[in-house]
């Protein structure tokens, strides 16, 4: 997951009072909509030239040599020794927001590691831990373009004074995790990193930990928790990762992809990429579009790109045309979905998809069409967190089993209507109520569901008491 | 009359009953708790061969000292890679040997994780996903495809022994579905003709070649190119003016 579900404690549970809720459900009014007049109205296409990820299909040669005639690992040697102040102040000219899911302004976050050493060590964590369904982003550049995510770790580890990466990738990511390990070890030979990194006078180490199939440890404590070789169970917070975090030192947490781009940034300026996407969402993207399209792909685009255009112009459209779509999840399976009507007008970036009552999450669009069982599609997602769920606090372990149930007894209809109530109540309970965001994760589905596809739960329900007479659930409550 | 009143009290409990709560349905195809078996139980000897001696050396000195619990997951990993593809009791034992813990504290994250295989499995490994991406491409005629031509149910192991199926959540590889991991490969795009052909050349104990089967190469849209057309651009291309010497 990603990062996706760092999104409570850097989003609503700020200690900071900086960020509002990044994810609105009801129908309070939307927070981060636009103040001033956006300086573009047209978003994307992308010009090849503009891609930060130029080998993202592997077209070419990933290695060391590869790497260095597309421009990695240039001047990464001057860009150290510009200092933390300049590396962090690009950073947020930027605008450059968490790609993980919570889409935290990473300036920012590098910049609360600034604070004066007490001796301890400080980390730098990277999050290869993907494991949203949908999201399948960080896998390409960690098997094509693994030195961007090196050098990325050696400038926000000199820009927040660490002494060592390490990156956790998933268990399962055996082959990207090898393409990974033969990048560190070029990388190391040529004193790229390690002592004296580019010669810089800066001693940096990178390291891989390889997880064991858990999705919880996307969360940035349970990944902490986990690489210190325990169940990875989230932390309470505070205190938060940059004052205790991993080994009990301070450390940052953050996506693959945000520390990818950020040596293209340095290099290119904070104001080349702020030059994309709108104001407050800017930067290129990795999109990931699977599903019911024609073509499904991975492909890096501007923010604020129209999802329509999106899906036709990579994705080569819905299948069966885009009058056969049914519903889009936006952003990895943890955002709730939203139906054709919505799809038609909706931006692909942070603001733009909370005003659609929905999120950017990880970038990750599944593409249902008219032959989809939508119900059923939404009962596995929860499928999906009951058994993901890491059982440490009661409303997640025990209601989103509850909402499996209820789910699944959708999909044939045999429930009451009243039930429709009570399950929105109960994902209501779940949200906001659990140590990490797992729990929200797992509700917002099922909101997404009942917000837009209501009629068609009553239908199933309708058509069940037909067949079968009142179900059980009717005679019960 | 003593008929009547069973009736009434039949009709008042079929009114009020609901299902009787057992515990929580299991969460993984395996057990959680150890049951010792001929093949697995403590008294069977478990040492680490040379070569992952080594290894284990190498995966130790990453962890800074004080904290070398950090080394617990991948020294699991690699008593399960030696093990043949699970991981004995002994096994962890000796993890918590080597890392000077209760051996409570190895069972803790032997059992979290669903990687840690804790029963005898097949030579092959089939994990297919069948997570909402892969299921809306069609990933439950692959895991049919798979039981038939193996013999084998979900978390079982395949009569010839050769084979151990799961149904596992999101692989990460959600564009190229439906996906199935064998081992440590991925087969990606995948029709029931290449699954059906997978197996047939695994029970050969040949190795297919990995990655999607649809003809592309990797993740890019199947059929040209949207992006990344053009050639990439070389060293210092639009490098910013503070850069510039």
């Amino acid at each position: 997951m990603a990062g996706a579900l760092a999104r409570v404690i850097q989003g609503t549970k700020s200690h900071l009072g900086l960020v509002g809720p990044l994810v609105n459900i009801s129908n309070v009014p939307v927070r981060f909509q636009q103040t001033q007049a956006p300086t573009k109205s047209k978003y994307g296409p992308l010009a090849d030239c503009d891609r930060v990820f130029t080998n993202l299909y592997g077209r070419h040669e990933w290695r060391l040599k590869g790497a260095l005639s597309r421009g990695d690992w240039y001047m990464t040697k001057e860009i150290i020794l510009k200092g933390s102040d300049w590396i962090v102040n690009e950073l947020k000219t930027s605008g450059l927001r968490g790609r993980g899911g919570a889409g935290f302004p990473t300036g920012m976050k590098w910049s609360f590691m600034q604070k004066p050493s007490d001796g301890r060590p400080k980390y730098l964590v990277v999050n290869a831990d993907e494991g949203e369904p949908g999201t399948c982003k960080d896998r390409e550049i960690m098997r094509h373009d693994p030195h961007k995510l090196i050098e990325g770790c050696l400038i926000a580890g000199s820009a927040m004074g660490a002494q060592a990466a390490y990156i956790y990738i998933r268990g399962e990511f055996y082959n990207e995790a090898s393409n990974l390990q033969v990048a560190i070890a070029e990388a190391y030979q040529a004193g790229l990193i390690g002592k004296n990194a580019c010669g810089s006078g800066y001693d940096f180490d990178v390291f891989v930990h390889r997880g064991a199939g858990a999705y919880i440890c996307g969360e940035e404590t349970a990944l902490i928790e986990s690489i210190e070789g325990k169940q990875g169970k989230p932390r309470l917070k505070p205190p938060f990762p940059a004052d205790i975090g991993l080994f009990g030192c301070p450390t940052t947490v953050n996506n693959v992809e945000t520390i990818a781009v950020s040596p293209t940034i340095c290099r290119r300026g904070g104001k080349w990429f702020a030059s994309f996407g709108r104001t407050r969402n800017s930067g290129t993207k990795l999109f990931n579009i699977s599903g019911h399209v024609n073509t499904p792909c991975t492909v890096e685009e501007e923010m604020s790109i129209p999802l329509k255009e999106l899906i036709e112009r990579h994705a080569g459209g819905v299948i069966g045309g885009w009058d056969n779509l049914l519903a889009v999840i936006p952003g990895g399976s943890s955002t709730p979905l939203i139906p054709k009507d919505v799809c038609s007008t909706a931006i692909m970036d942070f603001d733009g998809l909370v005003a659609a009552q929905t999120s950017l999450g990880t970038a990750a669009v599944i593409v249902m069409d008219r032959s989809t069982d939508i119900v059923k599609a939404i009962a596995r997602l929860i499928m999906f967190y009951k058994h993901e769920s890491c059982g440490q606090c009661t409303p997640c372990r025990e209601g989103v089993s509850w909402m499996n149930k209820i789910m699944y007894r959708f999909v044939d209809g045999n429930a009451s209507p009243k039930e429709i109530d009570m399950l929105w109540e109960i994902s209501k309970q779940i949200e906001g109520h659990t140590i990490c965001a797992l729990g929200d994760g797992a509700a917002w589905p099922v909101q997404g569901l009942i917000r837009h596809f209501r009629p068609e739960l009553e239908r199933r329900m309708a058509e069940y008491a037909a067949c079968n007479g009142p179900s059980k659930a009717e005679r019960l409550y | 009359m003593l008929s009547s009143l069973r009736t009434g009290v039949q009709g008042l409990w079929r009114l009020s009953a609901r299902s009787i709560q057992t515990t929580s349905a299991l969460q993984h195809d395996s057990l959680f708790v150890h049951r010792d078996s001929p093949e697995d139980n403590p008294s069977i000897p478990f040492e680490f061969s040379s070569a992952n001696q080594k290894r284990i050396d190498a995966l130790l000195a990453i962890y800074p000292e004080g904290h070398k619990r950090g080394a617990m997951i991948p020294l699991l990993d690699l008593a399960q890679r030696q093990n043949g593809g699970w991981l004995p009791i002994s096994a962890m034992h000796k993890v918590a040997e080597i890392l000077n813990l209760p051996r409570m504290r190895v069972y803790e994250v032997a059992t979290f994780y669903t990687m840690f295989i804790r029963r005898p499995i097949g030579k092959y490994h089939v994990q297919v996903c069948t997570t909402t991406p892969c299921w809306l491409r069609g990933s439950d005629t692959v895991l049919k495809a798979i039981k038939e031509a193996t013999n084998c149910e979900v978390g079982g192991n395949s009569p010839c022994g050769k084979f151990s199926i799961s149904e596992v959540e999101c692989l990460g590889a959600c564009v190229n579905a439906p996906m199935i991991q064998v081992n440590d490969d991925y087969y990606e795009d995948l029709s029931v003709e290449d699954t059906k052909e997978i197996i047939e050349k695994l029970k050969r104990d040949e190795k297919p070649k990995p990655g999607p089967r649809s003809g592309r190469f990797a993740s890019e849209p199947l059929g040209g190119l949207t992006s990344l057309t053009e050639e990439p651009t070389g060293p210092g291309y639009g490098i910013q003016d503070a850069l510039k010497a």
